[in-house]
């Protein structure tokens, strides 16, 4: 987040603002390490049910939608890259990594690695539409937002109602039928990552740093991971250079 | 949605949904839905949630060992959008302070969604 917050810094005499939203079920308990550790001077808002998911259709993180003067989406959800010099930080937020690496994590950032990084023209072209605006070939017309928005049926919209059951249950403590729920959730929206990054961090290894960022079983009890996937094995599956469709113009 | 029974104010549907109840039906931007006359209460003026998700075709998921129901969002047009109109989005920041992005008006926003795992 620093460096979206240098970003926003520079560009914001130019009339811009940063929003940014953690989606985290945990709530402000989740986010407040990153959060405080930011001191952010933009609207830092958390996200327990992902209504980000339902509102613009946002399937993984880090994403943005780009927002004009009168209110129009004129870019919707699509992969945020973090600025080129600092693209390390593009998969998510910075943590502690243990000094001798599980090989579940190696072989996680090794797949991590071959993820499309669209850094460069992202950026190029975001500084080119809060130059230019409404003018920058980079803002969209209604149409093209529309069609470049997420697929949506009835069995998707379904799956979010079944993800917000399952966010409340987790929060009332009821994380049995949470699971029973988050697992509707992913067989309905098989192309969100974030509904499935969310039940899979709420299975914690230990309480250390890399707790939620395990996202899998547990090597010592393997038959009690309660989901059909994993980070690790969906994205060998689906193949890393699927993990983000990248910027296209 | 989140609802603790099947039967919802309009305020409560109107904040939750989006959707605004007027007499045409139930409306968001250019597109009206009409409503059954037998999905508003006429007295309370309660709406009955079976009927007016089976009206506009919004999903309803249900835990009956929680006594708990979801009403997800619309797939209009079969896309997550359906115009390019932001939404209202209104969320807490971390104190509980709610925030509002129509607030940002007038200015071009990047909304930025993350997530500590």
């Amino acid at each position: 987040m620093p460096v979206w917050q240098a970003l926003r810094q520079e560009l914001h005499t130019q009339g811009f603002e940063l929003v940014t939203v953690g989606l985290d079920t945990l709530g402000a308990d989740g986010c407040r390490n990153f959060i405080e550790a930011a001191q952010p001077q933009h609207p830092s808002l958390i996200d327990q049910h992902h209504v980000m998911a339902d509102l613009f259709g946002v399937v993984n993180i880090p994403s943005s939608i780009w927002i004009d003067e009168q209110g129009n989406i004129v870019r919707p959800a699509e992969a945020a890259p973090a600025p080129p010099k600092d693209a390390s930080e593009d998969s998510g937020p910075n943590i502690d990594l243990p000094a001798v690496m599980p090989p579940r994590l190696v072989e996680m950032m090794g797949e991590a690695v071959k993820i499309p990084n669209s850094s460069v023209d992202y950026h190029a072209a975001l500084r080119d539409w809060v130059a230019q605006g409404s003018e920058s070939e980079y803002a969209m017309d209604e149409a093209k937002v529309v069609q470049r928005s997420r697929p949506r049926n009835e069995d998707t919209a379904l799956g979010h109602a079944h993800f917000e059951l399952a966010t409340q249950l987790e929060m009332d403590g009821n994380h049995v039928l949470a699971i029973k729920h988050f697992r509707l959730a992913h067989e309905l929206v098989p192309d969100s990552w974030t509904f499935r990054r969310q039940a899979w961090s709420l299975e914690k290894l230990g309480d250390g740093p890399i707790s939620r960022f395990w996202q899998g079983p547990n090597p010592e009890n393997p038959e009690d991971w309660p989901y059909e996937g994993d980070w690790l094995a969906d994205i060998k599956r689906e193949g890393a250079e699927n993990y983000n469709e990248g910027f296209k113009g | 949605m989140l609802l603790k029974s099947l039967s919802v104010s309009k305020t409560d549907f109107e904040l939750g949904t989006g959707w605004s109840i007027k007499p045409e039906g139930a409306c968001k931007g250019d597109i009206c839905i009409p409503l059954p006359e037998s999905s508003i209460d006429a007295d309370s003026g309660m709406l009955n949630v079976n009927e007016v998700a089976s009206a506009m075709n919004l999903p309803l998921a249900h835990e009956p060992q929680a006594k708990l129901w979801a009403m997800g969002p619309d797939s209009i047009g079969g896309r997550a959008l359906s115009s390019a109109k932001a939404p209202e989005l209104q969320l807490p920041d971390i104190d509980g302070n709610e925030f509002k992005l129509s607030s940002l008006k007038g200015k071009k926003v990047l909304v930025y969604a993350w997530a500590p795992y």
